[in-house]
């Protein structure tokens, strides 16, 4: 993609800003899903409100915050409140329609690991751990994940499932009483993915422009299962660009 | 009424001891690094840290070999990456060993408000389809008893001392805050000693003229410590913004555990205070940290007579 005029991050932002079109409420996390909310506000989820996990909900930073807890989410926002407000009240009350998640692996159906590589006991790396990652995937209506594609990232079993996807698929998500409709949609760095799959499994349903079939499924630790229809994702339009480069990161902090 | 205005060193000398829980919350905002600071420089020993995510505060005490136990929901050094000297020390056991208890965000807020209301444990859904449950036993499930559903459960929090940063108390501890709420409130009623850090002093007429701005009252508060610029690198709401340099700075000085240790002999062990650290950083960093003053409107309460 060296010879398109916009980079990885900037086709991912505008990728998961544009499946935001029509939302109200949005729990958001730092980095591209923050600019990709944002985005999503100037452009087509004019009414989306920001609700951040610190206790913010209906923030408008004036600058990229730095932290998930920046104080420029408080200033300006329409309430600021107690976590215990933000979990019980906004998250587990069923408020948040599209929760952003990541992680350092995710499998075909979707469940998540923030926890540990290799074992738990005896990790080869310790990553951060849940944080909200497991209440969000729970309660939200609809899981939006922004990752890089990777075979160490995109992997056939889960080290540890810190948060759950379609667990085994099917509708082991309902049986188990989850609230949230989970995971809909993977953007990454080459393609996108939706859980349209049989039993709820990831499915390549769209390859940015430039990228072929192979390049996504060699990142890929299953039999990837594809869309019959491939689409393209339309590249990022000048005004998308301009907004991001100009208003939301004009520093470049997210740039590649 | 003997006064509660204590100096940081004599709140830790007092109240924290070798081997006792403490919490020093304050998600993103408020993070009394003041507090940590001075407990490294006694050189406590056998703590147990709570809070809901580590930050550098943490990785600073952990790294300075002050706790033997961690509890905690999130592991990160926020917008920046890991925390490098709990890494280290749950990796490789440097500088010593340390136990983790964890929990999810939900799960920390739910035990400290059991702790904080005297219950015997917290219901919330969570936890289904993870493994978290399967590494930390006291997380369990229950069956509702006004149906058949289950729910997750977490046991109260109750820590031996909280250290709440804030922008301002009266004498007595009755505490405002504004901006990011976190889990101040709980975690001061859960707690068994409360040592309330503040920007500024204020008359109690103050805290009266605003009384929904009060989150703490002096009725829990054991200690009160004027200490402005208390909560640097992190912010404070209105008062300095959050110092993102150092945090990224952190990332490179906290790789490697011999620069860890010659950064806390500059700025912990080798000053005398928290004054003495802001003079320090310098009127550049300071004045580079404050914020424009942005005022809310007036509010009336209405004076009856």
């Amino acid at each position: 993609m060296t010879d398109q005029p916009y980079t990885a991050s900037e086709m991912m932002i505008t990728a998961a800003a544009r499946a935001l079109a029509g939302v109200r409420t949005v729990f958001v996390g730092v980095g591209l899903p923050n600019i990709a909310c944002n985005l999503a506000r100037r452009t087509v989820a004019p009414d989306l409100e920001l609700i951040y996990e610190a206790g913010v909900f209906g923030a408008r930073p004036t600058r990229l915050p730095l932290s998930i807890g920046d104080p420029a989410l408080v200033t300006g926002s329409l309430c600021t409140m107690s976590m215990a407000d933000l979990f019980g009240c906004y998250l587990q009350g069923g408020r948040i329609e599209v929760g952003f998640l990541g992680g350092a692996q995710v499998d075909r159906f979707g469940n998540l690991n923030t926890t540990a590589i290799a074992s738990y006991t005896r990790p080869k790396v310790r990553l951060p751990g849940s944080g909200g990652a497991c209440e969000i995937a729970i309660h939200a209506r609809r899981l939006f994940y922004i990752m890089r594609l990777s075979k160490r990232a995109f992997v056939g079993r889960l080290d540890f499932r810190t948060s759950p996807g379609f667990l085994d698929g099917g509708d082991e998500r309902r049986r188990l009483g989850m609230p949230g409709g989970g995971p809909q949609l993977v953007v990454t760095d080459k393609a996108l993915f939706d859980f349209s799959g049989p039993d709820n499994e990831m499915r390549l349903v769209s390859l940015h422009p430039g990228i072929k079939v192979d390049e996504v499924t060699s990142e890929i630790g299953w039999p990837l299962c594809k869309a019959s229809q491939m689409g393209e994702t339309p590249a990022p339009t000048a005004g998308e660009l301009e907004c991001i480069r100009r208003e939301l990161d004009p520093a470049g902090m997210y740039r590649n | 009424m003997s006064t509660k205005l204590l100096s940081m060193r004599d709140a830790v000398a007092r109240y924290v001891g070798d081997g006792v829980s403490i919490a020093i919350e304050g998600f993103t905002a408020f993070i009394c690094f003041a507090a940590g600071h001075e407990i490294i420089r006694q050189r406590r020993r056998d703590l147990t840290l709570i809070r809901m995510t580590p930050d550098v505060i943490y990785d600073q005490m952990i790294a300075a070999g002050v706790a033997r136990r961690l509890v905690f929901s999130y592991l990160g050094n926020p917008g920046v990456g890991p925390l490098n000297c709990i890494r280290r020390a749950v990796e490789q056991g440097i500088p010593s060993p340390l136990e983790i208890e964890e929990y999810s965000h939900f799960g920390m807020v739910g035990r400290y408000i059991a702790g904080a209301a005297r219950l015997p444990f917290y219901p919330l859904r969570s936890y289904i389809g993870s493994e978290m449950p399967g590494v930390n036993p006291r997380i369990k499930f229950v069956r509702s008893p006004y149906g058949d559903e289950e729910v997750a459960v977490v046991p109260p929090l109750n820590p031996d001392v909280a250290f709440i940063h804030a922008q301002r108390a009266d004498t007595d501890g009755n505490t405002q805050v504004w901006g990011l709420l976190g889990v101040q409130k709980e975690v001061a009623f859960a707690a068994g000693k409360v040592i309330v850090v503040v920007e500024e002093l204020v008359d109690e007429s103050v805290i009266r003229a605003d009384p929904n701005r009060t989150l703490i009252p002096g009725l829990i508060v054991d200690a009160v410590v004027h200490e402005p610029f208390g909560a640097h690198p992190s912010y404070v709401q209105g008062y300095y913004d959050r110092d993102n340099a150092f945090y990224l700075e952190w990332d490179e000085i906290s790789r490697n555990q011999a620069a860890t240790e010659s950064w806390l002999e500059k700025w912990v062990y080798g000053v005398a205070d928290r004054a003495e650290y802001t003079r320090k950083l310098g009127q550049e960093t300071v004045g580079r940290l404050k914020p424009v003053a942005s005022f809310s409107a007036p509010v009336s309460y209405g004076s009856h007579q």
